[in-house]
């Protein structure tokens, strides 16, 4: 890739208990575009992310952001550096509204109460939440905490975003409507790395992808070329299952 | 340095104590252990357990340790109608909800009892409340030594409970997975209950070892409180074994900070262990669940 | 904006009470229910706000009180700067004890109980040292005069404590229309989605409860000045804990005029309760024992919760239930 990366990652390397969660990842990861990682479930993944943003230190390995090495930074300090990421299970702060929420993100850069406020109006406006903004966040249905929580890492005002599954749990005409607010943010000139399983989304916002099972980086490519790989394939479906299909669709050519 | 004429009673005083102690958070430890309650009640309803064997001696002259088969039925009962009337619905999703309704309840028996008992401390006369055994050139009264073996004797008992009990199964299912523990049928209330009151039930039978060598009053729960959260604490949260020990070593180092400190300063010797194993070793020294 | 123009309503009509009220009896009652309010808002700062429950607030009170009094009669120290330095002392104390949890992670009820520990050891310490008269307590000479923060009519100490409680409650009202009450609030709803965001939870952690320890001092050093004797037990011991928790738990959690309304609530049924059942020993604490399990079990959100759900809301439904939102 031709572009400087804007997050670099050597060999990262994590175990819990026995298992290793993480072993020897490496990716780089360029500025501007949208990529993202992909894996069976229990591949490792959100580990990955976990290790990336701080909230877990690697045994071995490095992290390095905009060219500054951030290993075992805290979370809050690597969010300050300009990359911060979503969670999986969107854990809204309850008993605050949504523009209240979106603030929070808004105060990492800005100190004036009514500054942040009125980012956050402007940016929920942005992602589509802009009519709900005095609603209790408890209250917001699974794909407006989606949104919101793709609008607070937004109101920080990052240079990377990691999305951890921001599209899981949504019907697929939620899905339609939440993928250009993803666009979006990259035109507004944020870089993205996604983890994602619905293919669909993987396939027509990411230009790269990188694929992990078992902790390991097992392929990576345009998604469209990664998607044919046997690697990937049996990952996926088991083993001697692209031998299998390959076979199959001889037969029916 | 005293010599070891002094030490040595002073540590198997301890011994003997921390025994005592152990008693009191091996029911903490299952209520800790299944529920992931912090009973703060537990110092209270020990209270209620030791005037339960006071009435019964005093007004119907029941020995203490017939007791035994009185009083820890009537505490397990009372154990499960608390956690199944009261504490199961208070959770609304903190935990910190519990301990604030367990204070609340502790609050509630403490203050009612001085209220009806007045603050009296009151001790039971048995004939063999003086006697004593001799250990190692200590002489340990013969409660304190019956109290020591009935500890462990406990211990035994709700470990084979726990491991060869159907009952035991569901509690241990229970501890390590509520929804599994739901989807093949265990009655996930029931068993709580159960759970809790035998927790409670545990805290009758070192009432009824406990009174021959120690005092009933309002407050007496009190002094147990912290005590028995340090051991469960140090002990590993959830494991029987290491209440014991964590009893023992408390009950040690109790004896020998009231002995090199004075009696008031010694206790701060507990609580800075409590403090810094919170802090540094929260998985406690033997770290594994029930 | 609106909050803090019913703030400062209040407080003024609160201020006129003495120059309306004759009887002492009466205005005692109001400064009673001040002082509790101001202790109530104390633990708000870091229970309400902050979600770091604690049941060791005696520390902080019990240290402004003991400060001053020690400062006084052991030194002959003036018990206003006294007043400055309890206030020093109880957020230093604050400071360590939120540094030894804090740093190392300590949350829920692990967090309770060992502020728990901290209170009794200071309790056991103050009972076992001279210099703050061990059990038998500090009792400050009586020497009435305004210079030595002892006023002959209870006026002088109406306004000590209402101008305190006023600071407590312009503190809280600051945190909730600002950067730091912001950040605080998502650390107690969300530690980890927070420092996601770029929050230091350690930091904000250490703020709040700073913040509460001062108001709890002062609280402290207001009561060693009114009633002139300090003892272990009443400097460190559960009563204080307890009466923390109870009022913000009555009137409301992480609200601002929680625990004015939890204060008098509580003063109210306390009164309620003498008239029909008479002065009883260790019924008060019965009595807030009950209301502790009631409100926990029934009222989560207090009675300021009860407020809110009365208020037609601008928007949509109520918050759904689940957690003590706190």
């Amino acid at each position: 890739m031709p572009e400087a990366p804007m997050l670099e990652i050597r060999g990262l390397v994590k175990s819990f208990g026995g298992v290793k969660a993480s072993n020897n990842v490496s990716l780089s990861v360029p500025e501007g575009r949208i990529t993202s990682l992909i894996g069976p479930n229990g591949a490792g993944k959100t580990t990955l992310f976990a290790l990336i943003t701080g909230f877990h230190r690697p045994d071995a390995g490095t992290v390095t952001f905009l060219g500054e090495d951030i290993t075992g930074l805290a979370p809050e300090d690597i969010a300050r550096r300009g990359m911060v990421r979503t969670f999986q299970i969107v854990q809204p702060f309850a008993g605050q509204t949504v523009r209240e929420n979106i603030a929070v993100g808004a105060h990492l850069h800005i100190r004036s109460r009514a500054g942040a406020l009125q980012k956050a109006e402007a940016v929920a406006t942005q992602v589509g939440l802009g009519d709900r903004l005095d609603q209790d966040a408890a209250s917001l249905t699974v794909a407006g905490r989606k949104r919101l929580e793709v609008a607070r890492a937004l109101a920080t005002d990052p240079k990377l975003i990691l999305f951890d599954e921001v599209l899981a749990g949504l019907n697929p005409s939620e899905i339609r409507d939440v993928i250009p607010v993803i666009r979006g943010v990259r035109e507004a000139g944020v870089t993205i790395l996604l983890i994602e399983h619905v293919m669909q989304a993987v396939m027509s916002l990411s230009e790269y992808t990188w694929v992990l099972n078992q902790g390991e980086l097992i392929a990576e490519g345009a998604p469209a070329d990664v998607v044919n790989d046997p690697l990937v394939v049996e990952a996926y479906l088991g083993k001697g299952m692209a031998e299998r299909i390959a076979k199959r669709e001889a037969r029916h050519a | 340095m005293p010599d070891l004429a002094i030490l040595i009673p002073s540590v198997l005083n301890g011994l003997t104590t921390g025994a005592l102690y152990a008693l009191v958070a091996l029911g903490l430890t299952l209520i800790y252990g299944v529920l992931h309650i912090i009973n703060f009640a537990h110092g209270a309803l020990l209270m209620i357990g030791l005037y339960a064997v006071y009435f019964l001696n005093v007004q119907f002259g029941v020995d203490p340790y017939v007791a035994l088969l009185i009083v820890p039925p009537l505490m397990f009962a009372l154990g499960y109608a608390l956690q199944r009337g009261i504490i199961t619905r208070a959770g609304h999703g903190r935990d910190e909800n519990i301990l604030l309704v367990t204070l609340g309840l502790s609050i509630v028996i403490e203050n009612l009892s001085l209220f009806v008992f007045k603050s009296d401390t009151r001790v039971i006369d048995t004939p063999y409340s003086f006697e004593v055994v001799e250990i190692l050139g200590a002489y340990l009264p013969l409660p304190k030594v019956v109290a020591f073996a009935g500890a462990f004797v406990t211990a035994g008992i709700l470990w084979a409970l726990m491991a060869k009990t159907d009952l035991g199964k569901a509690i241990r299912a229970l501890a390590k997975e509520r929804k599994g523990a739901k989807l093949v049928g265990i009655n996930t209330e029931h068993v709580y209950a159960m759970s809790f009151g035998l927790g409670i039930a545990c805290l009758g039978v070192a009432a009824c070892l406990l009174l021959p060598s120690y005092y009933v009053s309002p407050q007496v729960g009190h002094g147990f409180v912290l005590i028995a959260f340090t051991i469960v604490v140090l002990g590993g949260m959830g494991s029987f074994v290491g209440a014991l020990i964590g009893g023992l070593i408390i009950g040690v180092v109790e004896a020998l900070g009231g002995l090199f400190l004075g009696e008031s300063l010694g206790q701060i010797g507990i609580f800075a262990i409590f403090i810094l194993v919170l802090i540094f070793r929260p998985t406690g020294l033997l770290g594994h669940k029930v | 904006m609106r909050q803090l123009a019913v703030l400062g309503l209040v407080f003024a009509l609160i201020g006129l009470a003495p120059f309306v009220i004759a009887s002492e009896f009466w205005l005692n009652l109001v400064i009673m229910t001040l002082y509790a309010a101001l202790l109530g808002q104390a633990w708000n700062i870091l229970g309400g706000f902050g979600g770091q429950f604690s049941f060791g607030h005696a520390a902080y009170f019990g240290t402004g009180a003991y400060t001053v009094a020690v400062l006084q009669v052991q030194l002959g120290v003036n018990p206003w700067l006294g007043l400055v330095a309890g206030g020093l002392m109880a957020v230093a104390v604050a400071a360590i004890i939120g540094f030894s949890t804090f740093r190392y992670g300590l949350r829920g009820s692990y967090f309770a109980l060992v502020t728990l520990a901290f209170a009794e050891v200071l309790r056991i310490l103050s009972n076992s040292v001279d210099f703050t008269g061990a059990g038998v307590g500090i009792l400050i000479p009586l020497d009435q005069g305004a210079a030595n923060f002892q006023f002959a009519s209870k006026q002088g100490f109406f306004w000590v404590i209402w101008l305190m409680t006023l600071a407590a409650f312009a503190v809280v009202w600051w945190i909730g229309n600002s950067r730091f009450g912001a950040q605080l609030m998502a650390v107690r709803d969300n530690e980890d989605a927070a420092r996601a965001l770029g929050v230091s939870a350690f930091r904000v952690k250490m703020g709040a409860i700073m913040l509460s320890g001062l108001f709890s001092g002062l609280a402290g050093v207001f009561y060693a000045q009114y009633f002139l004797y300090l003892d272990p037990y009443i400097a460190y011991g559960p009563a204080i804990s307890v009466e923390s928790l109870l009022v913000p738990i009555i009137g409301g959690m992480g609200t601002l005029f929680g625990p004015l309304l939890g204060a008098v609530g509580l003063h109210l049924i306390s009164e309620l309760t003498r008239e029909l059942i008479g002065d009883l020993p260790g019924v008060s604490l019965v009595l807030y024992g009950i209301l502790l399990v009631v409100m926990v079990l029934f009222m989560p959100r207090g009675l300021a919760g009860l407020f809110n759900r009365l208020r037609p809301k601008a928007t949509t439904k109520p918050a759904a239930t689940g957690g003590h939102h706190a």
